[in-house]
């Protein structure tokens, strides 16, 4: 199948078949700008956390299917999902990451904006056409049609129409309660830096990667093995204990996933990838002293039975289609923005529990480094597996790619979705897909293709 | 205040350890890690050193915000050891790497043991048909053990900290 095939809805089913999809998904750019305008551009997409923009003002940068955003807090405490574009001839307005602004001003010929968009100001305004008028929509700088948070979690569509977010969230909505129920006080602060990665090849691949429990004892082997030789008697101040027992947790055997961890999949594309619950690992883990104080923490301000339901929920990585991951038990969250379809860049970010003790975020700063850490002796590994891929794909050799590992041997979920046999079941890619062959065609699914 | 009593020891150990000893550890320091000796490399560390690539610009703490690389001494071995393993696969192929340390100038005592140098650096590294360069400041607390001058810590600064960059897997 070539490059220069038309794209029709019968040939983009083809292309997507319930146990493999063809490698073309990953590297024609004509499918990657049908992407940013069918999936980016008309679902809800995730682009930061209302503790970014706590009082009116407060604004970030962002972007969504590479279009440039503004996210800022209002007078009226609102939030508003800004074009960044000036109205007049066309400048990118907002040109720092983050700040606090009475208002946006062009830097080319000095026009005003409110915080909600619409025009302030304009210097020199009577050389105007005669029917120009500050008031007309369209000199403002443009709203995007929806934005909405969900329990401080802040999303926005492109598109006017669509099911809400309530929706599209479905019940994948329990990992960003995760989240919050987690912090003792019920309020969460993003804290302590961001990362940024990028890497030459499509953002559908890091997604795959997330909740993929079969790769870490091949990918990773190099720092599980550095690991399980290190001598603990050497000097740690913590981040180096910390990052170790991970690097050790990546070489668990087979066995493990398979039977201790399972992988959950729910409409629309999202999943996540979790631990069974086991009170022996909470007794375990109560032997930590800030662990214990955390616990301590949370009994105080939510009481006994709630504080078992949180420390029952175990989730690893949980993925909302088609740009968000987060990973509750460590207060992580990564975003994906896809560049191209052979660049990806991700954005990184740590969360802070109100009300927890200090050192837990101590915690979740080493957590970070080596999880999600540009120079993690983990992530790497990571991200030459991804550069590999695109490298491959270049090749003329299988043209398809399998992701049936597991298939049917799925199990229906008592909360609408499907859960894989085990961890290591590639059902979250093919629910992935098959949110990609809804979004992409209207999800006409797998009719003559099937039988190619 | 302790200036003076900083003073006195800033002046007794820079007596012992000079500017020019200093550049000279320091480019052995560099062709140690162009050539790939990293089990010397680490050996020049102390038993309760630190090595800190910070995310930020002017990051204050490693703890409080993440850090492109953050090791005590165990991850630091850890890493070490892992830049052996012929598994490495964001290392297959290796990468080669040319250094230049310069100027180097010492750093008005803060009180705690040993000196800190100030230096720039410039890092070219090869791999896989692609070249990337990175720029930055380096800050060496060095201290004396015996005969041997060792790193207590080393920060290096990269001009494009906060950059979206690909895997950083050979120590700067």
């Amino acid at each position: 199948m070539r490059n220069e095939t038309p794209l029709s809805a019968e040939v983009l089913s083809q292309l997507v078949q319930p146990a493999r999809v063809h490698r073309r998904v990953y590297t024609d750019p004509e499918i990657f700008e049908l992407e940013m305008q069918r999936i980016f551009a008309s679902t809800w997409v995730y682009v930061g956390h209302e503790s970014q923009i706590r009082n009116p003002g407060d604004f970030f940068c962002t972007r969504v299917a590479r279009k440039p955003l503004v996210i800022v807090r209002g007078k009226n405490s609102e939030i508003n999902a800004l074009h960044n574009q000036c109205a007049h001839r066309g400048s990118m307005v907002v040109a720092v990451d983050a700040g606090c602004a009475d208002e946006f001003q062009c830097c080319y010929h000095g026009w005003t904006y409110h915080l909600d968009g619409r025009l302030k100001a304009v210097p020199l305004n009577h050389g105007y056409p005669e029917d120009f008028n500050i008031k007309n929509p369209n000199t403002a700088m443009v709203q995007v049609p929806r934005v909405q948070s969900y329990r401080g979690f802040i999303f926005v569509s492109l598109a006017a129409e669509g099911h809400s977010l309530e929706e599209f969230l479905g019940y994948m909505k329990t990992s960003l309660d995760d989240m919050v129920d987690r912090a003792p006080d019920g309020e969460l602060d993003v804290a302590g830096g961001t990362f940024k990665h990028v890497y030459e090849g499509n953002w559908k691949i890091y997604l795959e990667n997330l909740c993929d429990a079969a790769h870490p004892w091949f990918t990773h082997r190099s720092s599980i093995a550095a690991a399980q030789q290190q001598d603990d008697a050497v000097y740690s101040d913590g981040s180096g204990e910390i990052a170790i027992r991970q690097m050790r947790q990546n070489g668990a055997p087979y066995s493990f996933w398979e039977s201790q961890v399972g992988i959950w999949t729910y409409p629309n594309g999202h999943s996540y990838l979790g631990d069974y619950h086991d009170d022996a690992k909470l007794v375990a883990a109560m032997n930590d002293p800030t662990f214990r104080a955390y616990v301590e923490a949370l009994q105080a301000k939510k009481g006994q039975q709630e504080t078992q339901r949180v420390m029952e929920i175990r989730r690893w990585n949980s993925n909302i289609y088609p740009n968000l991951s987060i990973m509750s038990q460590f207060q992580q969250l990564r975003v994906i923005h896809p560049i191209a379809v052979d660049r990806t860049v991700v954005h990184t970010y740590c969360f802070k529990l109100r009300g927890a003790p200090e050192q837990m975020f101590r915690n979740t700063i080493s957590f970070a480094n080596i999880v999600n850490g540009t120079g993690s002796l983990v992530l790497t590994d990571d991200l030459e597996i991804y550069n590999r891929i695109t490298l491959g794909f270049a090749s003329e050799g299988a043209e398809w790619v399998e992701i049936g590992r597991g298939y049917q041997s799925d199990v229906p979920d008592v909360h609408g979705g499907r859960k894989g046999k085990n961890s290591t079941s590639e059902i979250y890619i093919r629910n992935m897909f098959d949110a990609w062959r809804e979004y992409m065609f209207g999800g006409e699914a797998e009719t003559k293709g099937a039988a190619a | 205040m302790t200036t003076s009593k900083a003073a006195t020891a800033h002046t007794t150990i820079a007596g012992k350890l000079s500017l020019d000893d200093c550049k000279t550890f320091l480019i052995y320091e560099a062709q140690l890690l162009d050539e790939g000796h990293f089990d010397r490399w680490l050996a020049l560390f102390t038993a309760d050193a630190r090595y800190w690539v910070p995310s930020v610009p002017g990051q204050q703490s490693p703890h409080d915000t993440v850090s492109l690389m953050y090791d005590d001494r165990r991850l630091l071995e850890t890493r070490v050891r892992r830049l052996a393993n012929p598994r490495i696969y964001s290392q297959e192929p290796r990468s080669r790497t040319s250094r230049i340390v310069t100027n180097f100038t010492l750093v008005p005592d803060n009180g705690t043991q040993g000196v800190t140098v100030r230096s720039k650096f410039m890092m070219v590294e090869y791999r896989r048909e692609e070249q990337r360069l990175f720029a930055g400041t380096v800050l060496h607390c060095l201290v004396n053990e015996g005969d041997n001058i060792r790193i207590a810590v080393k920060r290096i600064d990269l001009v494009n900290c906060d950059a979206p960059l690909d895997g950083l897997v050979v120590p700067f």
